[in-house]
């Protein structure tokens, strides 16, 4: 069952420069577990889009199979939605993006989805540079089935279930640099602080950006043992240091003492502050940022926060150099012959 | 020894070894026969290989215009030692051998009923050309050279047709010419030319073109405005985006801009394939696959969330002997099942079946139109022998008046109109809804596209009548693809009969020329070919009028039969089943040979042989 969120709104809500409130954004109640991590993330892309000013339909937000992928029917109302088939969504998206190169794609998918039945097309749709957001609800287990471990699950960690799991975990952010991810960041869905500023940047940059958001399962895998609980992932987590996201044509505001922020501009001319980037991560150097993801996973400890940028990315529709306009847009008269080249090809045939 | 004797008509066979440049040569051989105006059917019989193994090319001239595999063999030119056994072997007595003579023919095989011509190909290479690239080049254009003059070809023909082969390379019209004289000349003189089997030119082609099916499917979805492609290679499919993208660099690129009007996506799997041509359509744009039955079993899922959440999909299946690899580089028409069911729960789909190049390029493009009107996955069943060999077809045309149908889609005006818009709601009674682009409305029109159970609005439901009034719209709406797709071609005998045949793609040439042999048996065959499924009332009706149908298919289950008797109820006594499933296009005596075995009172062996099969040297 879908539940539509009440129209009523205060009518102080405060507007974008669309003239667009937060409500704006939302989409259907949630019928995810009361506490479920993937809802603060859902309000998280809520926020950055209305901040951001995005119009909501030009954004396509697309799913797998799982509860997160759910998650795409309780935000961006106003946006086309695919919950497409489990593991698949990278191809569906890519296929869209072929489409109409003018939309925001969103995609959201889980550990499952992303890092078992789908690995095969994450991997391939990162190193095809797909002009995309992709944020993972992750997890480490099965909600819908009832908790089992997913690949994602740490070694050790014990679900709720209580058995340890034996078989290594899967670093996606590890995973992505390898295959050649442009924009590398990891969060957790209960620092929202963190994560907006990171899907804001995530959006702004052109090519393929992950966000790999640990995102507790508070009736399968939130006990004491599990390493994807509350608990254990805020004792846990080490930021790379503070994102600030400054839209294009806004004034910078935050003032930093000198010497302790980097300043990116993005391709659409929005700014990003670095600020207090720890001293053994250098996020525009991928050597650096796998090192770094080792040595924290060496460590026990979660990297978060931005990990990895390259400032000079480009996405697939420039690897094809693509028509600006949408391949969606195009007609009979941008796309037929017409019989005279026939004429000429049976000639040639004879 | 009796010589087979006959004028434009006989199959050649060509032994070489893969990877040795003998396709150029031997298609130069079947194109200047063409250019005599005589219709020839040539088939590549290749191995999964890339080089070194046997290869065959078979040719197949035929006045009469039978272009079905004959099967049976009148000439053998074979330079590959290693099948050379099996090549003279096959050919039948007062038959030819022609062979590379350089190193002598191993007593053991030669034979006495057939005529054997050595020529020397390797000793004239070797003598001729320095460089060992060149010695295997030519050797291939020599006896076409040999050929010419043993069976009295135009020579002209075949030196015109190396001019237009290498227009604008001049440096390699000469030496090409040149080595078809060494052949000529070597045959000239030291055989009595003609041989009993000759050609001389005819007027039996009128416009015709040669071309295989792939390349035609690829120039259709040109011109039917498809612009993203993602497929996966292989085998026999390959070459319909290959020729897909030979065409869109020509006519796709801006010239000012230099940016492209298509995309082309080399997926990791079928998988991902099929998932971006249905995000691609899904997102407004014209979009296919191409793949063999591997493929189309991994692509099921996709093909089950296409038919139920209804988004327009293209896929060309170039079909391959299966199951599993099977023989990949032979022909089969045996995916018919499980592309007409594909996918778990209850899922049909609509499939194409062209016979010929020209109905591979008009399928192709109007599976677009159907995919964006029915909002359906359209399936096109090519094969190998159709999609890989060149094919005698009708030239292609395209009517420039023609405009695309997208089929029903909002616009944002729309929208502004409407008060609610519901995706999944039978707003016109044809059980075919509305849909929208992303993108398209900044308040209206937007909706969720799922794979699970929604109601009219696209709103999540596990309610079971609200799904059971989507699954049964979803059978309403196949009533009204019937009257999209392409109805059968009838050919009726023009005498009572209660008999008939019922064939789709590639068997249409060898039923025809069946049916043309059992008339001369008295068994008088009325025939439909199918181009579609669903099948519509005309293929209904016809199976009501008629008695007995045989059925003819290229796989070993009878899967059209099976479709047929599944849809129309049918028992199975009306429908028999003609079947040919060794990896071979079926042949034309083989389809003569199961009717008579199971017409009442035909199962014997015909008296007079000669008086039915066509071809000079025909065995039952």
């Amino acid at each position: 069952m879908s539940y539509q969120i009440p129209k009523f709104r205060h009518p102080d809500l405060p507007v974008n420069e669309l003239g667009y409130t937060k409500a704006d954004y939302e989409g259907a109640i949630s019928t995810l577990c009361a506490g479920c991590g993937h809802d603060s993330i859902s309000g998280a892309i809520v926020k950055a889009c209305h901040e951001m000013s995005l119009e909501p339909h030009k954004i396509a937000k697309l799913s797998g199979i799982g509860c997160s992928s759910k998650s795409p029917a309780y935000f961006l109302g106003k946006s086309h939605g695919f919950n497409s088939v489990h593991g698949r969504m990278p191809s569906v998206v890519t296929g869209a993006a072929m489409a109409n190169r003018e939309l925001l794609y969103l995609g959201i998918s889980g550990d499952g989805d992303t890092a078992s039945i789908g690995m095969g097309q994450f991997a391939h749709v990162i190193r095809r540079a797909l002009n995309m957001v992709y944020i993972v609800m992750n997890n480490g287990c099965y909600g819908l089935t009832k908790g089992q471990d997913s690949a994602t699950a740490d070694a050790g960690s014990a679900s709720k279930k209580g058995d340890p799991n034996p078989f290594a975990g899967i670093d996606l952010c590890s995973l992505a640099l390898q295959m050649g991810a442009t924009f590398v960041a990891r969060s957790f869905s209960g620092d929202k602080t963190q994560l907006l500023p990171l899907i804001k940047a995530a959006i702004s940059h052109r090519g393929f950006a992950l966000i790999d958001v640990v995102s507790p399962c508070v009736t399968f895998n939130n006990n004491p043992g599990s390493t994807k609980s509350y608990e254990y992932v805020r004792e846990h987590a080490e930021a790379t240091g503070t994102v600030d996201f400054v839209p294009i044509m806004h004034e910078i505001t935050t003032q930093y003492p000198p010497g302790t922020t980097q300043e990116v501009t993005m391709h659409d001319g929005s700014v990003l502050h670095l600020h207090k980037v720890s001293e053994t991560l250098d996020p525009f150097d991928r050597v650096s940022a796998m090192t770094a993801l080792e040595q924290h996973r060496n460590d026990g400890s979660i990297l978060t926060g931005l990990i990895y940028l390259d400032k000079n990315s480009r996405d697939l529709h420039d690897m094809l150099q693509t028509s600006q306009r949408p391949l969606n847009q195009l007609d009979e008269s941008d796309l037929c012959p017409g019989n005279k080249m026939l004429v000429n090809i049976n000639a040639s045939l004879r | 020894m009796k010589r087979i004797e006959s004028v434009n008509d006989f199959v050649i066979k060509f032994a070489n070894v893969n990877g040795t440049g003998s396709a150029s040569a031997n298609n130069l051989f079947a194109k200047g026969l063409f250019r005599m105006g005589l219709p020839v059917s040539p088939k590549n019989i290749f191995p999964s290989n890339i080089q070194g193994l046997p290869t065959w090319y078979e040719v197949r001239v035929s006045e009469k215009g039978y272009l079905g595999r004959r099967g049976g063999v009148d000439i053998a030119l074979s330079v590959n030692p290693h099948s050379m056994p099996q090549d003279i072997r096959e050919v039948f007595p007062g038959g030819y051998f022609v062979y590379d003579n350089t190193k002598p023919l191993d007593l053991r095989l030669t034979r006495n009923d057939i005529t054997i011509i050595g020529l020397p190909l390797t000793r004239i290479c070797n003598e001729q050309y320095k460089d060992p690239r060149q010695r295997q080049l030519f050797k291939n254009v020599i006896y076409v050279g040999a050929l010419a003059a043993l069976l009295d070809m135009d020579f002209k023909v075949l030196t015109g047709l190396v001019e237009d082969q290498f227009k604008g390379k001049a440096k390699l019209v000469l030496p090409n010419i040149h080595a078809l004289e060494l052949g000529h000349q070597y045959a000239k003189a030291n055989f009595d030319c003609p041989i009993g089997i000759r050609v001389q030119s005819a007027d039996c082609v009128g416009d015709k073109i040669l071309l295989d099916g792939n390349t035609a499917l690829g120039l259709g979805a040109i011109y039917g405005g498809a612009t993203v492609a993602a497929w996966y290679p292989i085998t026999p499919s390959t070459s319909v985006v290959d020729a897909f993208e030979r065409y869109a660099k020509r006519v796709r690129i801006d010239p000012g801009t230099g940016r492209h009007n298509y995309a082309i996506v080399q997926a990791e799997d079928e998988l991902s394939a099929i998932g971006m041509v249905v995000g691609a359509s899904w997102n407004g744009a014209r979009a296919f696959t191409a793949t063999s039955g591997p493929g189309l079993s991994l692509m099921s899922e996709f093909l089950g969330l296409a038919y139920f959440a209804e988004i327009p999909t293209v896929l060309f299946d170039v079909q391959r002997a299966g199951p599993s690899t099977g023989m990949p580089t032979r022909t089969q028409q045996s995916d018919v099942l499980s592309a007409a069911y594909a996918s778990h729960g209850d899922t049909k789909h609509v499939l194409l079946f062209p016979s010929t190049p020209k109905e591979c390029f008009d399928f192709s493009a109007l599976s677009f139109d159907l995919a964006e009107r029915l909002q359906t996955p359209i399936i096109l069943m090519s094969d190998l022998d159709l999609g890989m060999n060149d094919n005698m077809s009708e030239p292609l045309v395209w009517d420039d008046e023609r405009r695309y149908d997208r089929g029903k889609v909002l616009s944002a005006e729309d929208l502004d109109r409407m008060e609610r818009f519901g995706r999944y709601q039978d707003v016109d009674g044809d059980a075919i809804a509305y849909r929208t682009y992303p993108g398209t409305h900044p308040s209206k029109g937007s909706f969720f596209t799922r794979g699970s159970s929604r109601d009219e609005f696209a709103v999540y439901t596990e309610k079971g009548e609200e799904y059971e009034t989507n699954m049964l719209r979803l059978m309403q709406k196949w009533e009204t693809i019937k009257q999209y797709v392409p109805g059968p071609e009838i050919r009726l005998c023009g005498t009572q009969t209660d008999s008939a045949v019922l064939y789709f793609g590639t068997s249409e040439e060898s039923a025809r020329e069946a049916v043309d042999y059992l008339a001369g048996d008295g068994i008088y065959l009325d025939a439909m070919r199918v181009r579609s499924f669903p099948f519509n009332r005309e293929v209904e009706d016809f199976l009501d009028q008629h008695e007995r149908v045989f059925v003819i298919e290229q796989n070993r289950d009878a899967q059209l039969r099976t479709l047929l008797m599944a849809e129309f109820e049918l028992g199975p006594d009306k429908l028999k089943s003609v079947l040919c499933f060794d990896g071979t296009p079926i042949s034309a005596r083989n389809i003569r040979k199961q009717i008579l075995q199971m017409m009442p009172g035909h199962n014997i062996t015909p008296l007079h042989p000669e008086k039915v099969a066509g071809g000079a040297g025909e065995q039952l």
